[in-house]
């Protein structure tokens, strides 16, 4: 009896135990998952805000005057370009 | 056991003393009182305050973040960005708060760009919370809070960016500082645009980091793109075509609409004058006006294609039939109907191409008024289109009951009736589609959309060749051809009204197809009182037209249609009829 009673206690010691570590292994997942959605959201944030510099830096309101005035650019015109008909959708390949 | 024992000495006095037994008595009874106090205190903490305990600890440690949905970006058919929200900061003060030296005052109302003077004035306010400046930068925002002025704090919040600029501006539209639309497509949208926040509620640790999730909470709901059917190049070929004719004419406002004509999509939609949507101090309603939706005028002459193509469906003339136009002057009761000049005999075509008044009454006189009225209203005239943007309007058309015969002559030339320019350009779809009236949307279409049979194909097709007769070299806007391609369009020129009489201001407009062979963009132009002596359709609105259509062209990346003979316009082109 004394000898059960010792093994139970034993276990109950056990299992408090581990009841505290996985707590606080939750607890440490838990941070190093808000820590990881942070930085997805951070990532987001500098992905737009990537996105938001290229429609600057390539808005046409700055490429036109910038390719006819300052590097002297020329639009193509039709006389000068050779045009390939599509293939057709479904065929080739 | 002796080296513990204490011996006394037993001279000590103290020691001789007998105290009284009840005195230890008391003591005892003291200390179990205490006792019993301490159990008694543990019970209330246990038993009968636990509620408010809980919650007084919860507010300790237990926390509601509310996490903010992002509004959706407006991008444009091919995806580029065309608004877009980021991260920026709201910088208040507790005015009583602040205490810094004065150069660190200096410091902050540069880096928050505002006025010393300003700055003081806001600091001085009888307030506990001022904002000092919002939607700063994140960058500049980290600046001013290492300047460690007590009482200055930060907010988080969202800017709305528009790299388009004034290029999009009455399409896109803008929000307020609280991120609600408040123009264009962020106003009629803003319900699928919006974010809704979520909502989680965390337990923190003594270092404030999160370390448990109570409940499930709400997630953050991010808002939609919304993806419009805009170009981005035609667009801005529009923008700036329509900024230089302006100018050059020294007119008061103008629009251009260019429409997709297969699938009705706008592909681009320009005002002038515009505005930026990032710099939004002094905004007045003549810069915020979308005129293609919310403007109407006299349509003049654009409209005569559709008297010729009513008098073909009604079967009562063929595109070769001549009518006679002779003295280029016509009575209708007490009215006079007149030319620029007297033409002779023209056909049906020329009567188009030479935008004989004359004979465009002629022909529409033969058509009953019932007739006419259901044209024009199944073009869409009378009508607010369907485009999804708000405040389009209907213009008017009155109903044929109520027409003389003066009445349907003056109309029968775009007079005494008024219309929207996007009106004038979806009509015209009719003659790119053999016929059949496409929708229109501002919104990227997935697919061709089936449009609405208004006219027979052959007339459609007759009317086409007309039209092209009319961007030829004989007729009125010889300016609107565009080098390799063949165009088509009809020019309009109208007295504007003023207090119900003609005056002598003009709106300027043309429409017009590209490339004839296969339409496959409508492009509309009106420019609102070019400078009087240069300001027909023709001169004025036809070339706003070649420049969009040539860019169009380039952008649709479609061949050729004709040859490439340099364009030597005529030194004095046919003049349209007032």
């Amino acid at each position: 009896m004394a000898k059960l009673n010792a093994l139970l206690m034993l276990l109950l010691f056990g299992c408090a135990l581990l009841l505290v570590t996985s707590e606080h292994r939750a607890k440490k997942l838990f941070i190093d998952l808000q820590r990881a959605q942070s930085q997805q959201r951070q990532l987001e944030v500098d992905w737009n805000r990537l996105l938001l510099e290229q429609a600057h830096l390539a808005k046409h309101s700055r490429i036109d005057p910038v390719a006819r005035r300052d590097l002297k650019m020329q639009p193509v015109g039709p006389d000068r370009t050779l045009f390939v008909p599509a293939p057709v959708a479904g065929g080739g390949r | 056991m002796a080296a513990r024992s204490v011996s006394f000495s037993s001279a000590s006095a103290l020691l001789k003393t007998r105290l009284p037994a009840w005195r230890s008595k008391v003591l005892l009874g003291l200390i179990a009182l205490a006792f019993l106090a301490l159990g008694a205190r543990a019970i209330y903490l246990q038993a009968v305050t636990t509620g408010f305990l809980q919650k007084q600890g919860e507010q300790r440690y237990k926390r509601t973040i509310e996490v903010p949905g992002t509004r959706g970006r407006i991008l444009d058919r091919h995806g580029a960005v065309l608004a877009t929200s980021l991260p920026a900061r709201a910088v208040w003060a507790i005015p009583d708060d602040v205490e810094a030296p004065r150069e660190k005052l200096q410091e902050l109302a540069r880096l928050l760009q505002i006025e010393r003077r300003e700055l003081d004035r806001k600091l001085a306010e009888d307030k506990t919370f001022v904002y000092l400046r919002r939607q700063l930068d994140p960058d500049i925002a980290a600046k001013v809070a290492a300047l460690g002025i007590p009482g200055i704090h930060q907010l988080p919040e969202t800017k709305r960016h528009y790299p388009a600029g004034e290029t999009m501006s009455h399409v896109v539209g803008f929000t307020d500082v609280q991120d609600v639309g408040q123009e264009g497509f962020e106003l009629s949208k803003q319900q699928v645009l919006a974010g809704r926040p979520g909502m989680r509620t965390v337990i923190k640790d003594r270092l404030g980091r999160p370390i448990e999730q109570i409940g499930s909470g709400r997630e953050p709901q991010n808002g939609s793109d919304l993806v419009l059917s805009l170009d981005s190049r035609i667009q801005y070929a529009a923008f700036s075509a329509l900024r230089d004719a302006v100018a050059e004419h020294r007119a008061k406002a103008g629009a251009v609409v260019v429409l997709d004509a297969r699938s009705g999509e706008v592909l681009a939609l320009s005002n002038w004058p515009t505005y930026n949507p990032n710099v939004r101090q002094g905004l007045n309603g003549a810069q915020l006006r979308n005129r293609v939706f919310t403007d109407t005028f006299e349509p003049g002459s654009t409209l005569k294609p559709f008297a010729a193509a009513m008098a073909l469906e009604a079967g009562k003339v063929r595109p070769s039939t001549m009518i006679d136009t002779s003295g280029g002057r016509m009575t209708i009761g007490s009215h006079t109907i007149s030319d620029v000049k007297s033409y002779g005999p023209l056909s049906v075509e020329q009567v188009i191409q030479k935008s004989s008044n004359v004979g465009t009454v002629r022909m529409a006189l033969q058509v009953a008024p019932q007739q006419m009225w259901e044209l024009y209203t199944s073009l869409g005239f009378g009508q607010p289109p369907q485009a999804g943007f708000p405040g389009a309007v209907a213009g008017r058309v009155r109903p044929y009951k109520g027409w003389r015969p003066i009445d349907q002559a003056t109309m029968s030339y775009g007079h005494g009736l008024s219309v929207s320019l996007i009106q004038v350009a979806r009509a015209y779809t009719v003659f790119a589609r053999d016929g059949d009236l496409a929708p229109v949307s501002m919104l990227r279409a997935e697919a061709p959309s089936p449009g609405i049979r208004v006219l027979r194909p052959e007339t459609a097709r007759a009317v086409l060749a007309m039209l092209e007769m009319a961007a030829g070299p004989e007729g009125t806007a010889p300016y609107a051809r565009v080098p390799g391609y063949r165009v088509g369009g009809k020019t309009g020129t109208a007295h504007k009204v003023e207090n119900g009489r003609y005056v002598n201001k003009y709106v300027a407009s043309f429409v017009g197809l590209a490339p004839i062979s296969d339409p496959r963009v409508v492009i509309a132009v009106m420019i609102d009182e070019p400078t009087p002596g240069r300001h027909f359709g023709g001169q004025v609105a036809a070339p706003v037209f070649a420049r969009v259509a040539e860019e169009a062209m380039r952008a649709l990346r479609l061949a050729p249609d004709a040859p490439f003979n340099s364009i030597i316009p005529p030194a004095d082109p046919v003049r349209e009829s007032l």
